[in-house]
């Protein structure tokens, strides 16, 4: 069979797969549809988190930025896993003890006010239309490549399929469609990355592999080889960093402290049975998050490794079928700047002469993608790479739009706008907010806006500078009112989000570390956001009043698993 | 339950969570990005061990810290008996 077939065959049978999940997990009640009715047992609440977290930027696009970026890509694996020690640790069992539906609920109650409650509302629905968005574009690509439809079709054949199992089964569907489609990424990940482990240095596991000697006898390790590589066409040396350690130190932070603070992943952690459970699947979604986050290294060393090797003085004449493919979506190109046939490929940091003039313009994010075909690996192991694609940003999109349909149809219908409202029509209001969810992050994805891959910072460092800090204090710190939490959110938003604007929108030629405050680049600024929020608010409530009592006995509530109650 | 009680339970509970962001904080901010190119000069295998902790060993550790987590957790609640009960919701 041809990759073509393959991919049909694969793509259909996991897409049937998620229909026939959803099928038969359908939504009852409220709480079945922003919760799962609060019974998914750790283990499978561990593989959907992992999979609503893990989205077309960390199947797609992280090796590949790795892969081009060396040791300063590491900012994402360490940003993007790091925060779900936070997140265990500091979050997930208060807020399942707490047991409400959303964090709005949770700022709302905690902080005795509808104002902070809308505040959150809007940070967590900007947050995930920024984010879904981005997969629905995700979906479209893959569909494109390797299906050769339409971008437009495919997108809207991937709302169909998130349309289905959103709307009918709410959390319930979604929890298992994502156990699903976790299962389906992380084989799909793991295939070609151990087949190219075996080809490049003979080890059948990558994260070994990756520190291991090469395969062609010649003893040396593939880190040096590629540090040779590297540095003899001007690149700087793979294992060496070229950013600021404290740009570096505050991207991290800012990746992290926001992971924690994303509210589709807190939201994951209501829907297990107890306080424990919610401790253990975070656990098990950090594990499940890992095993593709240590091969991901190792994939983007052995992608680089085999793509210069392939293309570097190639003559066009006898490039592979994959590079001519690729080049017809515009993500990969050549130019003959020195006519003489051959494709070279420099670094900038390298002698510019005549002779080493790069020829080369490649998209970080076709490596992954590529990556099977750049390695000849069988046809069906790079249909799986499509269908792995598509299983990480259908997941991630469905948890995005389940925030965003529970955020209108909870927080501010139920709560806010018609209290007056019964549980069967905030479900009917729910499922329309889905539906209205997953036209609009469609169209998003057909007419991106030209800026989404700035946006995405935005998501990140808003969570950071927002929700993570005032979640934390709500928890730990019996003292902070309702005055503190939202001066604390509105000064650590409204600093970076300026921050992010100017440098991004409004002066963009300024975007350089020399116009940075502190050397902190927009992508790290986050973190100081983060500071400034938690210095403000711990100003302002110490010279307004304490919050009310019954506030203060239901933090003590919090803290502890069973109910203080019943435990007297 | 008593507030003495409670109070000791919180303590315990912040005690082990100080001591795992402790070694959270030195992993990843220490090792993989301060002092990444000190370490860059001992060998593991193939790896510098600096690059080695940024892109392999910090999250290893950060997976053992969450289920040692689990552990004293599960164990502190038994011992103050403030664990859930079965039904308990």
């Amino acid at each position: 069979m041809g990759i073509q077939a393959w991919t049909y065959t694969l793509v259909f049978l996991s897409f049937a797969l998620y229909i026939g999940i959803a099928i038969r997990s359908r939504a009852k009640s409220t709480s079945d549809f922003y919760v799962a009715g609060k019974d998914v047992s750790p283990l499978a609440n561990g593989m959907a988190t992992a999979a609503d977290w893990m989205s077309a930027a960390s199947f797609i696009s992280m090796a590949g930025l790795i892969s081009f970026m060396g040791r300063d890509g590491s900012v994402y694996l360490l940003g993007w896993t790091g925060g779900y020690v936070l997140l265990a640790l500091l979050l997930a069992p208060y807020l399942r003890k707490f047991g409400k539906f959303t964090v709005p609920d949770f700022v709302g109650e905690r902080y005795y006010s509808q104002a902070a409650r809308l505040v959150a509302v809007v940070c967590a629905i900007f947050i995930s239309f920024t984010y879904v968005a981005g997969q629905m574009r995700g979906v479209g690509v893959v569909f494109s490549r390797f299906l050769e439809v339409d971008i437009t079709v495919g997108v809207i054949i991937g709302m169909a399929i998130v349309f289905f199992y959103a709307v009918i089964g709410g959390m319930k569907g979604i929890t298992y469609t994502q156990v699903a489609q976790y299962c389906v990424l992380i084989f799909a990940y793991m295939v070609p990355a151990i087949f190219i482990s075996i080809l490049l240095t003979g080890n059948v596991i990558p994260q070994f592999g990756f520190g291991s000697s090469l395969a062609d006898g010649s003893g040396t390790y593939l880190l040096d080889k590629l540090d040779q590589l590297n540095r003899d066409l001007g690149f700087h040396a793979y294992t060496s960093g070229t950013k600021g350690t404290l740009d570096v130190f505050c991207i991290t932070a800012a990746l992290m402290v926001g992971t924690a603070g994303l509210p589709h992943v807190i939201i994951r952690f209501f829907t297990v049975p107890k306080v424990r459970d919610a401790r253990l699947s975070a656990g098990y979604a950090l594990l499940f998050i890992a095993i593709l986050y240590t091969t991901a290294p190792a994939v983007a060393a052995f992608a680089r490794t085999n793509f210069i090797n392939t293309i570097h003085n190639t003559p066009y004449s006898e490039a592979p079928q994959w590079f001519k493919n690729w080049q017809k979506t515009g993500l990969l190109d050549w130019e003959d700047k020195n006519s003489d046939g051959v494709m070279q490929y420099f670094g900038d940091t390298g002698e510019q002469s005549a002779s080493q003039q790069n020829e080369i313009t490649v998209d970080r994010d076709i490596i992954v993608l590529a990556n099977p075909e750049i390695a000849k690996l069988p046809n069906w192991v790079i249909a799986l790479v499509a269908a792995g694609g598509l299983a990480a940003a259908l997941s991630t999109a469905a948890g995005l739009l389940l925030v965003i349909s529970t955020s209108i149809s909870h927080d501010l219908l139920k709560k806010v706008l018609m209290p007056k409202i019964v549980e069967r029509q905030e479900l009917l209001y729910a499922r329309l907010a889905a539906g209205a969810a997953v036209i609009i992050a469609g169209y998003f994805g057909i007419n991106p806006p030209g800026f989404v891959a700035q946006v995405v910072a935005f998501a990140f460092g808003l969570a950071a500078s927002s929700f993570f800090p005032i979640i934390i204090l709500g928890i730990f710190y019996k003292r902070m009112n309702k005055e503190g939490a939202i001066a604390g959110m509105v000064s650590g938003i409204v600093f970076t989000a300026s921050y992010i604007i100017y440098f991004k929108f409004i002066n963009p030629t300024a975007n350089n570390s020399e116009n940075w405050l502190f050397g902190i680049s927009p992508e790290g600024i986050g973190s100081l956001g983060m500071l400034i929020n938690v210095t403000v608010a711990l100003l302002v409530s110490k010279v307004t009043p304490a919050p009310p009592e019954e506030i203060q006995k239901m933090i003590e509530d919090i803290r502890i698993p069973g109910s203080a109650s019943e435990i007297v | 339950m008593d507030t003495s009680r409670l109070k000791a339970y919180w303590r315990m509970n912040l005690t082990y969570v100080g001591i795992l962001l402790i070694i959270w904080f030195t992993v990843s901010y220490g090792f993989s990005i301060l002092f990444v190119n000190q370490l860059d000069q001992v060998r593991f295998a193939g790896f510098k061990l600096g690059f080695w902790f940024a892109q392999q060993g910090s999250i290893y550790v950060f997976v053992l810290l969450i289920f040692v987590y689990v552990f004293l957790m599960n164990r502190l609640d038994r011992k103050f008996g403030v664990a859930e009960k079965q039904g308990d919701r």
